[in-house]
């Protein structure tokens, strides 16, 4: 009965979704603030769940010594983040912003260079024995004879950039395919639940 | 010229009309297309067929609703892979929202695999065969320290068993136990696995995407980052091709396909109605 309902509660907020593609209207808007709130509540429940409770509350009884007591470092960062919904001490959030903010860059800066700069140069020192390397080879080239800037753009380097300009547009272009084909297929599953989920109009 | 016009002027509610249309005749129908597996979704299928039975492969749902049509059915598929070749499947998330589909996804694969167990060892059961560990933040924090310890952040499990009641569990420390990392990607979290899980521990991934980020994941297929790549709805189709298993993927490649023709058409007559009305205002 229960997966009755939801069908139900699910084809009518698909539908009253749908409805926009009309005009704006009280059914999508009621639809889209729904899912607004039901996301929020949703989020605070997980953050909650699985994060205050298991790895801060959860961990605090159960550890001992120093690692019991260092949980109090983001505690205290985490409280003064909320120090920004109080104008006169909110410049305290500022500490924790910094703490993420060196954090994140600090894992982006390694994860960048070890996880995306040195495999992708790797991959591209390729032998020209076939046309898909020399395609790739030339296209790279191109592309970063497009960004630099530090001459100007006449002769080769102009030819060069101008090819670069053609590969970006090509992968622009196959972006944007799928893109499309992404779009397509999410009505394509609202459809097919529709018909075969609520309407049983196919077995 | 009144044709041309009109064409260059069509109203939006009309195009939505037939796309509608288009997608909606093939579903109902249920007209199928041969599928032709692309070479990176078969480097997938293989990674997890060639690993030895029983081997350890962690599942990251990486998505949420909005991606549910196009993901969930290669989810699907690669569970019902798993569990057929006998591998165990611990399945986490970066998206805290994505975490009951993949209980759905298990749920439902699970229970498909239990009826048609003849003996127990046929049987997959929870802590034993699978372990969902749920969601915890820090994502790149999360991800790296993973490679240190699981327990550091998933002391318990998605049901809130301590995870070293879970027989799956007590073998499994760090990456160094997962025999394959499979994403199945939204948004940035397949890059955050490839840059922490697989260039700084060696894990070997293979990444499941939306249409939108599949483009993006191709470099990382070229430079053999990544062992295999399903994309967007047409990947989830080959993929259920090779597990012969059809579900939501294949059944929407015929209404994909008219779809693009429709589009297609609308852009070339877009292109002529303008082409001639700057012709008509040039002369």
């Amino acid at each position: 009965m229960m997966h009755v309902i939801g069908t139900w509660i699910a084809a009518g907020l698909t539908l009253a979704i749908f409805s926009f593609l009309y005009k704006d209207n009280p059914f999508y808007k009621f639809a889209e603030h729904l899912y607004v709130g039901v996301s929020a509540a949703f989020a605070i429940l997980y953050t909650w769940a699985f994060d205050v409770y298991p790895m801060l509350i959860d961990r605090f009884q159960l550890e001992r010594g120093a690692e019991r007591w260092i949980l109090l470092v983001p505690t205290v960062f985490g409280l003064l983040m909320l120090t920004r919904w109080f104008p006169k001490v909110s410049w305290l959030s500022r500490w924790a912003i910094a703490l993420t903010v060196g954090i994140a860059a600090g894992l982006g800066i390694t994860g960048q260079v070890q996880g995306i700069l040195l495999p992708q140069i790797a991959g591209t020192l390729l032998p020209l024995t076939s046309a898909n390397n020399i395609i790739l080879i030339v296209g790279v080239i191109a592309t970063l004879v497009y960004f630099y800037f530090s001459v100007a753009q006449k002769g080769a380097v102009r030819l060069g950039s101008r090819l670069g300009m053609v590969f970006i547009m090509v992968a622009f272009g196959a972006s944007f395919g799928y893109t499309v084909m992404a779009r397509i297929s999410l009505l394509i599953g609202r459809l097919h639940f529709l018909v075969f989920d609520w309407l049983h109009l196919v077995k | 010229m009144k044709f041309f016009d009109k064409i260059a002027t069509i109203d939006r509610r009309i195009i939505y009309l037939a796309l509608g249309i288009v997608v909606l005749v093939p579903v109902i129908f249920k007209l199928v297309l041969p599928i032709r597996v692309s070479e990176p979704v078969r480097d997938a299928y293989n990674s997890i067929d060639r690993l030895q039975d029983g081997s350890v492969v962690m599942v990251s749902i990486d998505y949420d609703a909005g991606s549910e049509p196009e993901i969930q059915p290669m989810l699907l598929s690669i569970l019902r892979h798993c569990f057929a070749k006998h591998h165990r499947v611990i399945m986490t998330g970066q998206w805290a929202l994505g975490l009951p589909f993949g209980e759905i996804a298990m749920a439902t694969v699970t229970a498909e695999r239990n009826r048609a167990a003849r003996t127990p060892a046929d049987s997959v059961l929870y802590g034993r065969d699978y372990v969902d560990l749920g969601y915890r933040p820090g994502q790149r924090a999360l991800m790296v320290g993973l490679g240190r310890e699981f327990r550091d952040f998933f002391a318990a499990d998605y049901r809130n068993t301590p995870v070293d009641d879970l027989p799956l569990m007590r073998g499994v420390h760090n990456y160094s136990n997962i025999d394959l990392l499979v994403g199945l990607e939204a948004g940035n979290s397949g890059d955050e696995w490839i840059q922490f899980a697989g260039a700084r521990y060696g894990v070997k991934i293979i990444i499941g995407a939306t249409g939108v980020i599949a483009p993006d994941m191709f470099h990382y297929m070229q430079a053999r980052q990544i062992k295999g790549l399903i994309g967007g709805l047409q990947g989830a189709a080959e993929y259920e091709t090779l597990v012969s298993h059809p579900g939501t993927g294949i059944a929407g490649m015929v209404a994909q396909s008219w779809a693009h023709l429709l589009l297609l058409g609308f852009i070339v007559l877009g292109n002529v109605g303008y082409f001639v009305m700057r012709r008509r205002a040039q002369s």
